[in-house]
């Protein structure tokens, strides 16, 4: 079911993709052969745990997780889908303008959070939910930029986690200047940087390529290619597979199964140790799917079939693990249904948070603009203060 | 070193030694930067002194140059980025725009974007396409970001070192066709403000604001007006943004007179905002409305025509007859 449907939706869609992709690297080979082993679904996918939730096994990444660690996997997924679940909810009730969900898309970001060191440090897109789940960045705080009442709102050093950047692709380059520094420094930590298939045609993602490659920076480029940027398919994108496009930059890249939580796992953790031992940056292409549309703002089902959605459902990322832990025991149902009240909570927590969270004060158009000050918005907050001032009720403050 | 005599480009090599020797966390980046010294030779010997760390030769490609300083000065650093000429600032102009200008509100003031972008700007040099123009309105029109335009050697010296100096980014306009201009620096001077503007010559019949390249011809207007018995004030605004509004209604409520002069097109340029605010503040000091002089709503000419182009003498002067006609 699965394997047959993605191999008619790549007829259709990825044909030339698929056969660049079979005659391209010689590592191929060797993924070809851990296919026809573990029957997997796509040749060049790194895979460990398979979407019936077969543990399988790869000769380049081996990864041995104790059961609670693996109870905790799930529980970052769950809790991560749950509360996006609560903020698409929140939008649809007027108390956010806009959100952006990552519902299929949590096992390549809890993997790839997880594998991260506290003193490494993350440059996210607007999706990294669950990312920022991991880091520790409190979710009522991802809200705010949404809900309108500032444009990032948290402090990137706290958690080591950047604030989103809506500009396609510009985090890259800040990745790589950031991964530049810490080589100048002589730090071991590693720069994770996210971005989507429809970055992978910017710019700026080609030129942070260009300058990781040239400097050698401690960067792991983690592209969630979840099909679709906006109404825009991958073939749009790109006629190579994307993380063959590192070859040609002079780095490896490598494409993981991105509904698989452990390989998402165990590939971006060797990916930062390359980087860490001064090999330079990795391409890590998550293969994954966007289940639901790309924003609030938009509707998936003029630009897309629903049997593709389907398709993918069948991969999801949470019923994987889930089945998986009940395979081997690792989990009871005490620990599903502390989770679901957790989970409750969690939404619960969310919602609370979202309808206290208060408007800022109306002087806050002028914080901030610069560090050392500046006459005109010295002048032009007077202005401001005195009219609001002359307001007699003094109801505006 | 004290005072010496040095070009315009000399100058801001000193100053670029200084804030090198000064701050461990200085870095210099743009293409060409190291080896060759800059096409102009203003950061020549620096990466000899300073290694291959500390001045760094980049890729071509001014969006990665202005990214990457990004993410140095979110690690801690200072960078300060070479863009080229003028004209190729545009493939850097969203990192600098969405991303550098916005950065500290964004982070609700948690962190800092000391950055500072030289751009060797303006006309005059006999140069292809692409290498002469004056985009300075755009820069100033966005906020976040401080622009400034040093016109003699020293204000070159001091005003980098403030710049970098800033926690702030700072677009540094250098006026290209003053680089080999040679005046007096005095390196253990106490400089003035960054953002003050500066009486270039003092008068009483009115004011020329100008900055960067255009001070020196202001100055020159000035002493010719002086022959046919007119008193003309000089001000070097230094500083686009801000703008030094109080130093010019100083000065025009003694002169009652002005004319702003630049290159950049006068439509929609620093010339407008200045009219306009000192519209504003002066309008019953005025005895005339505020002129402007500068470049004509069209592409940069080709080399041929741009004394045409260019605000020179005559135009200056004739500005001034107009004004003070009124």
């Amino acid at each position: 079911m699965t394997v047959e449907s993605t191999a008619a939706r790549k007829t259709t869609r990825r044909s030339s993709g698929t056969k660049r992709t079979a005659s391209a690297s010689t590592s191929t080979t060797k993924k070809t052969s851990t296919r026809a082993e573990a029957g997997a679904v796509e040749p060049e996918l790194v895979q460990l745990l398979t979407p019936e939730g077969e543990r399988v096994q790869h000769p380049d990444y081996d990864i041995d997780l104790s059961a609670e660690e693996l109870r905790g996997l799930y529980r970052d997924m769950v809790l991560t889908r749950r509360f996006d679940a609560e903020a698409t909810s929140l939008q649809r009730q007027g108390e956010l303008g806009l959100w952006a969900s990552l519902l299929g898309q949590e096992a390549a970001q809890i993997g790839s959070g997880r594998a991260l060191r506290d003193d490494d440090y993350v440059f996210p897109t607007y999706r990294e939910h669950g990312v920022a789940w991991v880091r520790g960045v409190d979710p009522t705080n991802l809200l705010g930029m949404f809900r309108g009442v500032n444009h990032g709102g948290w402090d990137p050093n706290s958690n080591n986690f950047h604030l989103y950047t809506i500009v396609i692709g510009s985090q890259t380059l800040h990745a790589t200047g950031y991964a530049m520094g810490i080589t100048k420094d002589g730090a071991d930590s590693a720069v994770i940087a996210y971005f989507g298939d429809g970055a992978s045609s910017q710019g700026d993602v080609n030129e942070a390529f260009t300058f990781s490659a040239v400097y050698n920076a401690p960067v792991v480029f983690f592209c969630q290619n979840n099909q679709w940027a906006i109404s825009e398919p991958t073939e749009k994108q790109t006629r190579v597979p994307l993380y063959q496009r590192a070859r040609g930059f002079g780095f490896p890249g490598v494409r993981v199964d991105g509904n698989d939580v452990l390989a998402c796992l165990a590939v971006t953790r060797s990916a930062l140790e390359r980087a860490r031992r001064g090999e330079g940056p990795t391409l890590v292409e998550a293969f994954t799917y966007r289940m639901g549309a790309h924003t609030t703002s938009d509707d998936p089902t003029k630009y897309r079939a629903d049997e593709e959605r389907e398709a993918w459902e069948a991969k999801d990322p949470i019923l994987r693990l889930k089945a998986y832990l009940e395979r081997e025991g690792n989990a009871d149902e005490a620990f599903f249904e502390a989770l679901e009240a957790e989970s409750e909570a969690l939404g619960k927590r969310v919602r609370e948070g979202v309808r206290n969270m208060p408007d800022p004060d109306h002087m806050a158009i002028f914080e901030n603009v610069y560090a050392d000050g500046h006459a005109l918005v010295d002048e032009e907050r007077a202005q401001f203060a005195a009219y609001q001032a002359s307001f007699a009720d003094g109801e505006v403050k | 070193m004290a005072v010496q005599k040095l070009p315009l480009a000399k100058a801001l090599n000193e100053s670029l030694r200084k804030a090198l020797e000064t701050d461990p966390k200085v870095l210099i980046m743009g293409e060409d930067v190291g080896k060759l010294g800059g096409v102009f030779r203003v950061t020549d010997g620096l990466q000899k002194d300073f290694g291959e760390d500390r001045v760094i030769d980049t890729p071509l490609a001014e969006s990665g140059i202005v990214g990457t300083a990004i993410g140095l000065a979110l690690r801690g650093y200072r960078p300060v980025v070479e863009i080229q000429f003028d004209g190729f600032v545009f493939p850097a102009y969203d990192q600098i725009v969405t991303q550098l200008a916005k950065m500290h509100a964004r982070a609700l003031g948690k962190v800092k974007m000391p950055v500072v972008i030289r751009i060797p700007y303006g006309g005059g040099i006999g140069a292809v396409e692409h290498h002469s123009e004056s985009p300075e309105a755009l820069f100033a029109h966005v906020a976040g970001l401080k622009v400034v335009s040093p016109s003699n050697s020293s204000d070159a010296y001091w005003m980098l070192q403030q710049a970098i100096q800033s926690d702030d980014p700072v677009i540094f306009f250098e006026p290209k066709r003053r680089y080999w201009d040679k005046s007096e620096v005095d390196t253990e001077a106490i400089p003035g403000e960054l953002h003050k503007a500066r009486v270039a010559r003092e008068g009483s019949d009115l004011t020329l604001a100008a900055y960067g390249p255009m001070v020196k011809v202001c100055l020159e207007a000035a002493a010719a007006a002086q022959e046919e018995g007119k008193s003309v004030e000089v001000l070097d605004l230094r500083s686009m943004s801000p703008i030094d509004f109080d130093a010019i209604q100083r000065s025009v409520e003694k002169t009652r007179h002005l004319v702003v002069v630049h290159e950049a097109p006068v439509f929609y340029g620093s010339g407008a905002e200045v009219a306009a605010r000192i519209t504003e503040r002066c309008f019953y000091h005025l005895e005339a409305p505020v002129l402007r002089v500068g470049g004509y709503h069209a592409p940069y000419p080709p080399a041929r025509l741009e004394e045409e182009y260019l605000p020179g003498l005559d135009r200056v002067l004739d500005a001034v007859d107009r004004s003070l006609a009124y």
